[in-house]
Formats: structure tokens, C-alpha cells, sequence
């Protein structure tokens, strides 16, 4: 009976969450790096590509995957389309502001993502 | 196949001089995995096949191969008595009478790991490999001098792995930490099919996707096991256990007899449960 209001209200199963989780905490016990480094540096790659191009942000799914003794990183980012509302400045040698850039919404939906990982995701003990 | 291995039909032991025989380490890193009782077993499917085989406990200060084949009130001496030359080879084996082509040498209950010279117990396991065809090394659980004295001498390893968060990441550090040199594979352990249908527990994929072994066995979470494990008897000695088979089934692919992918086990259903429990 719980499982099919789970499935109801969208929860995922606990062996998808145990997956996940330990796709994360062996990235970071691999490259000796915290969760929350990982997580930060889809952020900014996400955000660096939407710097160029408009990026179907609730879709982007980065992960990491260890083939064989290495890994890799592999990035689904979507692309709504090329052309931006205000384009990056040509021949700047700082990267623009990404603030006035991103479109609307897609803000708040980071913010949210960043909320569940602090949330979720186990934190290296301090040592 | 079960033919093959029951007891009574093992060949008897053969004293074959210098024959280099296989050293391979049962690991997991994370402990209450299962490490000892996959020892016990394998070990006494292999030597119920018809290999001389030689059990090694190497958990010193937490001696418990002996207690899981039931054979704690015969030891007399251990591996240390051994190494520090308080008792000969033959003196320390202890033979299992139900299958006399299985041995164990068992650990020091009352000593520490870090008693255990690392290239002495290395020079053991190249001395039993050269009167064994089989010398399996139960390790202790951790990644410390235990660790890395029961893997000196081998040069194979199997990992048991459950598939909890915990084992997996743990048996994730230990397969760093055999390094290249080893053929390393993989027992799942304590498998529950039920749970893995409803998305409760991590399936055997889901703990190889992150492991990339070769995959020697799947066991079931049983109580066949338990009650094994209570009475001193390896459940791969009781040919009506399903556990057993699966036991069985890991010697054969070790031997290389039995070639083909490991069987996942199956729900118990209705029909299994009423007939197929023991107590």
C-alpha cells in the first residue's frame, strides 16, 4: 500500500536513492573530492554552456561513470536553441555576468536542486 | 552435479608432492558480509569435489573458520604456533572428517594481527600452495595489517559483497586496493530476489555496475545458511539446499567445470516455502 502511494507522489524507489548515492560518494572517494565539489561543478558547467546557448536546465543530467579503471564524465545537456536573448560580448576577456543571462525561472530551479543535495547527499566526515 | 560432490563420494586425499596450487583470498573490506562462511563453503564444495583443499584463517585475534565448519574442538595449534615454530605444519592442520580432503589452519584467538610477519605468512601460503590444490585465505575485515597479510600471498582474490551502500563502497576501496595483479571476482551475498523486485534492495547489476567484476555467485539471503551456521555443517554439504547448489556451483566455476553465467536466485514462492525450509 505504501509503495503505490510512493509511486503516486512520484518517490523513487530506496535501491534508485542507494544507487545514486553511491554513484556520488565513489566519484568522490575516487577523485578525493566532497560531494558537494561534484555537485558544484555541474553547476558551473551547466552554467558556462548557458552563457552560449539556451539550455533545457530541469533536463541536464551530468553524471560520472567509472570505465575500467578511469572515469568519465558524461554530460546531457539539452539545447533549447543557439540563439540567446543578449549573446556573450565578442573578444571579452571576462567571462560576462551569468546573473542577467539565465532565463526565467531557471534560477529558482538551482537553487532548488542545490537545497535537495544538502539535504540528501552524505557529507564526508570532517578529518 | 550434485552427485559430484556429495561427501562420501570424495576421493581419498592424495599426499601429491609440490603440486602449485591456487591461493585466492575471500575479502570484502566491510565486515558481517559473509567472508568466513563463503570460505567455509567454497572451501567444502571444492574438497567435496575431489581437490585437496586448505582453509586459512587469517582474522588472528577473531578466530572464527573453525567454528563455522564446527571444527573449534579439534584445533590444537594455529597459524602463529606455525610461523613461530612452536608446532610443525601436520601438528596445525586440522582435517574435516566429513570431507577428508578439506584442512584448516586455524587462527591465533588469543594474539594480534600485528603479530603476523607479512612475508613470513606469505612464505605459509607459498608452502600449503605446493601440498594444496586450493589454498583459500579467509581475510579479516579492514584494509589494516590484517588485510594485507592475507592478501601477500595470493593471487587470486574473490570479493563478497551484499548489496548494501556500505559493502559495496568498502569492496569498491578493497578492489583498489588488490591491484592489478590479482584475478579478482565477485560473490554477491545475502541477495533478498524479493526485496530487488520492489526496488528495495540493489540489484546484482546494480552493485556490478559500480564494481565491474567478473561475477562467480550469486547467494540468497536463506535461512539454510543460518541453521547451517548453528549446527557446524557448511551448507554446500547438504545436497537438498538450495544454497548449497549455489555454493556448489561457485566451486565448479572456480575449478573452471562450470563455465556459464551465475544464476540469480529466485523468489521463494508459495510451493518452495512449505517444502523447502529446513530447521
Amino acid at each position: 500500500m505504501f509503495d503505490f502511494f510512493n509511486r503516486m507522489f512520484g518517490q523513487k524507489p530506496s535501491s534508485e536513492t542507494a544507487k545514486e548515492r553511491l554513484r556520488l560518494v565513489l566519484l568522490s572517494d575516487h577523485l578525493s573530492l566532497a560531494p558537494d565539489v561534484v555537485e558544484s561543478l555541474k553547476r558551473d558547467l551547466i552554467d558556462v554552456i548557458s552563457r552560449y546557448c539556451e539550455v533545457d536546465t530541469a533536463n541536464c543530467d551530468v553524471t560520472f561513470e567509472r570505465q575500467d579503471k578511469r572515469i568519465a564524465m558524461l554530460a546531457n545537456i539539452p539545447i533549447l536553441g543557439m540563439q540567446r536573448p543578449t549573446p556573450p560580448p565578442p573578444n571579452s576577456g571576462e567571462p560576462p555576468a551569468p546573473k542577467p543571462r539565465k532565463p526565467p525561472g531557471s534560477a529558482n530551479r538551482r537553487r532548488r536542486r542545490k537545497g535537495t543535495v544538502a539535504q540528501g547527499a552524505p557529507r564526508p566526515q570532517p578529518t | 552435479m550434485i552427485n559430484n560432490v556429495l561427501p562420501d563420494e570424495a576421493p581419498a586425499v592424495a599426499a601429491l608432492p609440490r603440486k602449485r596450487g591456487r591461493a585466492i583470498v575471500v575479502t570484502s573490506g566491510k565486515g558481517g558480509v559473509g567472508k568466513t562462511t563463503t570460505t567455509a563453503n567454497i572451501g567444502a564444495a571444492l574438497a567435496a569435489g575431489g581437490a585437496n583443499v586448505v582453509l586459512v584463517d587469517a582474522d588472528v585475534g577473531l578466530r572464527n573458520l573453525d567454528i563455522v565448519l564446527g571444527l573449534e574442538a579439534r584445533v590444537r595449534h594455529h597459524v602463529l604456533d606455525v610461523l613461530e615454530g612452536c608446532a610443525t605444519l601436520d601438528e596445525a592442520l586440522v582435517t574435516d572428517k566429513r570431507v577428508p580432503s578439506l584442512r584448516l589452519l586455524a587462527a591465533a584467538q588469543t594474539r594480534e594481527k600485528d603479530d603476523v610477519d607479512t612475508a613470513a605468512f606469505r612464505d605459509l601460503i607459498g608452502t600449503l600452495r605446493d601440498r594444496f590444490d586450493y589454498v583459500l585465505i579467509d581475510c579479516p575485515a579492514g584494509i589494516e595489517k590484517g588485510f594485507a597479510n592475507a592478501i601477500a600471498g595470493a593471487d587470486e582474490a574473490i570479493v563478497v559483497c551484499t548489496p548494501e551502500v556500505a559493502a559495496v563502497r568498502d569492496a569498491d576501496r578493497v578492489v583498489g586496493l588488490l591491484g592489478d595483479d590479482r584475478r579478482v571476482t565477485l560473490i554477491v551475498n545475502r541477495l533478498r530476489p524479493a526485496l530487488v523486485r520492489k526496488g528495495k534492495m540493489l540489484s546484482v547489476d546494480d552493485v556490478n555496475d559500480i564494481l565491474h567484476l567478473p561475477l562467480l555467485g550469486v547467494i540468497a539471503d536463506a535461512p539454510d545458511v543460518i541453521v547451517s551456521t548453528n549446527r557446524g555443517e557448511p551448507v554446500a554439504l547438504d545436497p537438498a539446499s538450495t544454497v548449497g547448489e549455489a555454493y556448489r556451483a561457485i566451486a565448479l566455476r572456480i575449478t573452471g567445470a562450470l563455465t556459464d553465467a551465475p544464476e540469480i536466485p529466485r523468489e521463494q514462492t508459495f510451493f518452495t516455502k512449505l517444502f523447502g525450509g529446513r530447521s
